[in-house]
């Protein structure tokens, strides 16, 4: 008998009493002003919420961040901003070694953890997302309001999300961090040592 | 304290409290994120709604569990990912390294993975001449010291900053004596970065595994999994069969459980969900049963089958704090430990259903509500019944037994007993005969009986 019938068999022969799925239809967290609190909890964890208009607004808020001015190798997946560096181009993930800067799309924020979700849809290299040295996301709003990208909770969350096609996703909340180290949080473990979300209307 | 080579859980235990001042930090560090799990756990008025829902989930997966590992593999399957199945530790280490010798792979980075620890693959990997890279840090760190994790969120949490020093300074060439957790953490990311850039292979666990769509998720404070797996073509996910559930909106409960749980965030930095291989490359998943198939059918132990994990347990547990992470001698310690090792062996771990205060509390902050302390109560029992129990916990029972039938006897030994307690010198209360006496007071005697202060009082009564 192969291995998988056989567990599959040990599995099944069993008297486990059957249990209902409960609903996931309940009252979870709503808060007041949900922007807010994405920026609170954002910050909590190390990372940074900003609103800009257009395009324009984004390369004026990236020009004060001193890691942004200083990336010698860039990388954008924005519309309307320029990297040094064209993903497309590039066949090797481990080209993408050296990257300082990546700005990549993010495509909705979530309160109540400050989590963004991030998919490969238009990110050739997953990589890209984990191995630059710091990292902003951009998620374009609706109709020019914040509001409509940000969701309360994570059940709401997973209500926008389908998995049509072979996707990786990620929440992404705040830079990459450690506490292993006696309990001291460091920022900067292996991935991003910073994270912008900026919210373009 | 890597030195631990016993099963007796007392023994291992003793030898940590060696070190008072370490027991100490140990227990504080340990309640410093209970605290911070408290606080988060606060924060949701829904968490005992979040708490049942995930509980309810997990037992009815369990109650399917075969029919969700048939949708699983299927799904799996339609989106181009390879799965294999292993009954036990054995035969899941050598289907990893077959993936690894048919691509000829040298080099392994791998994130943390409990099921890896269990199934003992690192010395196995490294047998047949492949290096294993463990890129979680505290995972690393214990690694580099030759130690198996002490915890199973926080590998490291038993070392002190000094530790971590001491060992990069030797194995990784940073200054001696700079203890800056900034400092040493900025090593082991130059490192790591490089053993990332060299592995022709990744490795990872499955936080959760979702039989609708045929994806898994994992979870990771650093960012490890992803850039494990996202340089490599190849990436193997290894995960117990339990590690299911059904729908992808059921993450949404066991996601935000999961962090405030383990470490009192409100979510892990990332949470990955693969669907499917990087552009041109393989993804593999493991399914072990490795005693699970057995635990499934106690009604007494089921529930235990419900983990996710998350390491609250271990944090709360009075017993835990203070005897340390190692003195379980097993990969999975604390409370949940306690329970899924003497299952699995429980000649060698006879010891752990009594590292154990019944205090409750780490049923209480089990997101997914397993009846912990009550298993553990069973399994004593169970224990006592196998005769595996050792003479020191036997006979004071039966003595015990046999005064408390005899109420004179017992009334009388009471008043000897607070007569010794008042009169003897410490060195005969306080030695090695009287483990009760160790590392505590015993309590002040009082001056009169309880039974003779309520024959005084019903007599009082009775004259007025
Ligand atoms: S038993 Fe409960 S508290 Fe302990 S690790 Fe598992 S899920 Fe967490």
């Amino acid at each position: 008998m192969s291995s998988k019938d056989h567990i599959l068999k040990s599995v099944r022969n069993q008297l486990v009493p059957s249990a209902d799925l409960p609903s996931l239809d309940q009252e979870w967290i709503q808060y007041d002003d949900a922007v807010a609190h994405f920026g609170e909890v954002l910050q909590a964890v190390g990372g940074t919420a900003i609103a800009v208009e257009g395009i324009d607004g984004l390369t004026e808020e990236l020009a004060k961040v001193p890691a942004y001015t200083e990336a010698k190798k860039t990388v954008s997946c924005i519309e309307g901003l320029v990297g040094t560096v064209d993903l497309a181009r590039v066949e090797d993930p481990h080209d993408l070694e050296d990257v300082d800067y990546a700005v990549l799309p993010g495509e909705f924020a979530v309160a109540e953890n400050a989590a963004v979700w991030v998919t490969d849809a238009n990110i050739r290299h997953r990589v890209i997302a984990f191995i630059p040295q710091h990292v902003s996301l951009v998620i374009h709003c609706p109709d020019g309001k914040v509001e409509d990208a940000v969701v309360n909770n994570m059940a709401e969350a997973y209500q926008r999300l389908t998995w049509g096609r072979n996707e990786f996703g990620c929440f992404i909340s705040g830079p990459s961090k450690t506490a292993d180290i006696e309990q001291s949080l460091v920022i900067g473990a292996h991935g991003a040592r910073s994270l912008h979300v900026f919210f373009v209307v | 304290m890597s030195a631990i080579k016993s099963y007796d859980h007392p023994t291992n235990a003793n030898q940590f409290n060696k070190d008072q001042e370490r027991t100490h930090w140990h227990d504080s560090s340990l309640w410093f994120i209970r605290e911070k799990r408290d606080r988060m756990s606060k924060s949701l008025p829904e968490w005992e709604t979040l708490r049942s829902c995930a509980s309810q989930i997990k037992a009815h997966t369990v109650s399917k569990l075969a029919d969700y590992l048939e949708e699983f593999e299927k799904n799996a399957t339609a989106r181009g990912v390879t799965v294999h199945w292993a009954k036990d530790a054995e035969e899941h280490n050598r289907i990893v390294l077959e993936i690894l010798q048919k691509h000829e792979a040298k080099r392994i980075v791998k994130s943390k993975s409990m099921l890896t620890e269990e199934c003992h693959l690192n010395p196995w990997l490294e047998k047949h001449g492949i290096e294993v890279v463990d890129t979680d840090l505290g995972e690393r760190i214990v690694q580099l010291r030759e130690e198996p994790p002490s915890h199973i969120v926080m590998p490291a949490i038993h070392l002190k900053k000094e530790d971590v020093s001491n060992t990069f300074h030797e194995h990784l060439h940073t200054e001696q004596g700079n203890h800056d957790p900034n400092y040493l953490t900025e090593s082991a990311r130059q490192h790591l970065r490089q053993k990332f850039c060299q592995a022709d292979v990744g490795i990872t666990g499955v936080n959760f595994a979702i039989a609708e769509t045929g994806g898994f998720v994992v979870c990771t404070n650093e960012g490890n999994a992803d850039l494990g797996v996202s340089l490599p073509k190849v990436h193997i996910a290894c995960m117990g069969i339990e590690k299911l559930i059904p729908k992808v909106d059921h993450l949404s409960i066991f996601l935000r459980l999961l962090a405030r749980s383990a470490t009192g965030q409100p979510i892990t930095t990332y949470s990955s969900h693969f669907h499917g291989p990087v552009e041109g490359g393989e993804l593999h998943i493991v399914l072990v049963d490795n005693g699970r198939s057995k635990i499934m059918n106690s009604d007494d132990y089921r529930n235990s089958l419900k983990c996710i994990r998350c390491g609250a347990c271990m944090n709360t547990c009075p017993v835990y704090r203070r005897s340390g992470g190692h003195s379980y001698a097993a990969t999975v310690p604390g409370p949940i430990g306690s329970i899924l090792n003497p299952l699995r062996d429980a000649k060698h771990h006879k010891t752990l259903p009594f590292a154990c205060t019944l205090c409750g509390s780490c049923s209480d902050v089990c997101p997914v509500k397993i009846n912990l302390h009550e298993q553990l109560l069973t399994l004593r029992t169970e224990v006592k019944n196998q005769k595996q129990l050792p003479m020191s916990k036997t006979m004071p029972m039966r003595i015990a037994s046999y005064v408390f039938q005899r109420p004179k006897l017992y009334a009388w030994l009471g008043g000897v007993g607070k007569f010794f307690l008042r009169t003897m010198p410490r060195f005969l209360i306080y030695n090695s005969l009287n483990p009760w006496g160790r590392n505590r007071e015993m309590p002040e005697a009082p001056p009169e009986s309880f039974r003779k202060q309520y024959a005084q009082r019903a007599k009082k009564k009775s004259d007025n």
